[in-house]
């Protein structure tokens, strides 16, 4: 089966005249996890809702294993699970009397109702706190009794609106490990974050949401050469060897940037190894004190904020589109 | 990228989701109302303002009050019981607008409305668990104002016009607080039970009109509550008066049919704030 699990095209979504999704398009395959980044206000939950049937689109389409969100809602709701931004457990019923109650709601045979919520307190390391109110779990518990919920009836597309905000880091690692293992068994996973290194360390394809509009979509690795490769560092021992520095006719060294704190110059370069030779002679020939040379490699960061930079500014100056990140770069 | 799965093994992928059956809306209202009625037992307000409260405003109306509005002649107890049965009915109604608005601010609602289950089953477990806490509380107040000393003239099919009486104004009253709690934050939908409070003290429930400012008459005369509480009285004292009750009845048919046709819209419209 080759058609994507997740189909969006051209989704547009306007509240009043403020055009929060202004046409975007995905794929999402079978088994993947696709994370869906970017800002606060981007538009992120926007298009969580539209897929999960909670909202309709004012234009585009969206299908989910084939079914359509607007034309059969009922089919799509049979095959997906959203675990939202916040963790959706009653807190005056414990554990497993909210994991029975989910599997009542979805609609499994009576017989199998209690099996199935002891199979995933045990999963989710909940076992032990079966019998207790979900009032007295901490947030990692509530966050992976929210997500055994969603995994009650087994959905073949699981949708996570910002599953780790506000989650400790060790049970955020625990959280995509488990993401990780859903995957594996063939689980379609779109999720949305504000976390880059959530996009990068748990994601297979990464879709840039900015403005509306997806500015950027790959592998991390991918997005990451967006921002033209490598830059190299060189830092100086006092403030006039980095002032002549710029001078010594080294390939985007006139243009660095300048960190006068550090006494750092960094600039973009294609061949790093050749800049930092040509920079260690010719420093060395004007009689430059050089402290340290470094190559830096981009991360996902320097891609976000070369992006979403560039279409706050477009903004303002009206232009919309999408940005090219190429020449979005510092 | 490895992967860890826990031991347990997962059920066979399409083995769990069997079609949706005819029965199914009837078990999912069924589980709806068994969520409602844990978080109504398991909440110390919730319990407080269904069985404490009317017991305590019984007493407030009987004996603290009851003397000097009567003039000290006693039959005050027969005259207010209708009343404060009624008051206490729709403040023990208006605790769904609290549980619809937690609902709507923790996402529930939500996830509830991604799944394959009958649309507004939610809705209607807050309605069912009320009508059912509110039957109890009822209950507690009848033998509460019997200890005072309560005589009501029912026959048995009073009794029984009594009952579903109240169920029907426990239906309209409780939609419309579902209503509600919908459109409000959780704080704001705590006021919801002012509404019951209040309104009923500007009707006939309490003392009689004639006794009220003349700029008054109009609105106790003509504002629900009014014929619902004379309904009440009528049917507990023996005497019940067929047209005040069909007053009564499309009063709280109207606000029904309204709560349950704008919580409807209301409720597929909305996502969690």
């Amino acid at each position: 089966m080759n058609d994507p699990m997740i189909a969006v095209r051209g989704l547009r979504k306007s509240y009043g005249r403020t055009a929060v999704l202004r046409g975007v398009d995905l794929a999402v395959r079978r088994g993947e996890i696709f994370a869906l980044l970017g800002p606060n206000g981007a538009g992120k939950t926007t298009t969580v809702n539209i897929l999960t049937t909670l909202i309709r689109p004012d234009g585009g389409t969206a299908t989910i294993a084939g079914a359509d969100v607007v034309k059969d809602p009922a089919a799509v709701r049979r095959s997906i699970a959203l675990t939202g931004q916040y963790a959706s457990v009653d807190e005056f019923q414990t554990g497993e009397e909210n994991l029975v109650m989910m599997a009542d709601l979805a609609h499994l045979p009576k017989r199998v109702v209690r099996r199935r919520a002891h199979e995933l307190l045990e999963r989710f390391d909940l076992a032990h706190a079966a019998r207790r109110r979900v009032g007295t779990y901490s947030g990692g518990m509530r966050r992976r009794l929210d997500l055994a919920i969603s995994l009650v009836a087994d959905p073949t597309v699981l949708v996570l609106d910002e599953p780790t905000t506000g989650l400790d880091p060790a049970s955020r690692s625990q959280l995509w490990e488990v993401v990780r293992g859903l995957a594996a068994d063939g689980t379609t996973i779109l999720l949305t974050t504000q976390y880059l290194e959530e996009a990068d360390r748990l994601a297979d394809t990464i879709a840039v949401l900015a403005e509306g509009t997806i500015a950027a979509r790959g592998t991390a690795e991918e997005l990451k050469a967006l921002v033209a490769g490598d830059h190299v560092r060189v830092t100086f021992d006092d403030a006039a060897s980095l002032a002549t520095a710029r001078e010594l006719g080294v390939a985007g060294l006139d243009a660095a940037e300048e960190d006068l704190r550090s006494l750092a110059l960094t600039f973009p370069s294609a061949e790093p190894v050749r800049a930092i030779r040509d920079v260690l002679d010719r420093a060395e020939s004007r009689g430059l004190a050089v402290a340290g040379v470094s190559v830096v490699k981009p991360t996902l960061d320097d891609v976000f904020l070369a992006l979403t930079g560039r279409s706050a500014a477009e903004r303002t100056t009206g232009t919309t589109d999408q940005p090219a990140p190429e020449e979005a770069l510092r | 990228m490895t992967t860890t799965l826990a031991p347990a093994a997962r059920t066979a992928p399409g083995a769990a989701r069997r079609p949706t059956a005819a029965r199914a809306p009837l078990r999912d209202v069924a589980t709806m109302t068994r969520r409602e009625a844990r978080r109504s037992l398991r909440s110390i307000d919730g319990l407080i303002t269904a069985f404490a409260l009317p017991a305590l405003i019984m007493t407030v109306f009987v004996v603290i009050f009851g003397g000097a509005i009567s003039g000290g002649n006693g039959s005050y107890i027969d005259y207010v019981v209708p009343g404060v049965l009624i008051m206490c009915l729709g403040m023990n109604s208006a605790t769904a607008a609290v549980g619809v608005a937690q609902d709507m601010t923790t996402g529930t609602i939500d996830r509830f409305k991604t799944l394959p289950i009958f649309g507004p089953s939610a809705l209607w477990g807050h309605v069912i668990a009320s009508v059912v806490r509110n039957l109890a509380s009822a209950a507690v107040v009848l033998l509460v104002a019997l200890a005072y000393g309560f005589g009501p003239g029912a026959a048995l099919g009073d009794w029984l016009g009594f009952v579903a009486f109240a169920v029907l104004a426990v239906l309209s009253f409780t939609w419309v607080s579902v209503a509600f709690g919908l459109v409000l934050s959780v704080e704001a939908s705590m006021s919801v039970n002012m509404i019951f409070l209040f309104v009923p003290y500007l009707s006939s429930g309490f003392v009689q009109v004639e006794t009220m400012p003349d700029w008054l008459h109009g609105f106790a005369e003509n504002q629900p509550f009014t014929p619902i509480i004379e309904s009440v009285r009528g049917l507990l004292m023996g005497t019940p008066d067929a047209g005040t009750i069909v007053t009564a009845c499309v009063w709280l048919v109207g606000f029904l049919v309204a709560s349950v046709v704008v919580g409807g819209v209301l409720y597929r419209r909305r996502t969690a704030r």
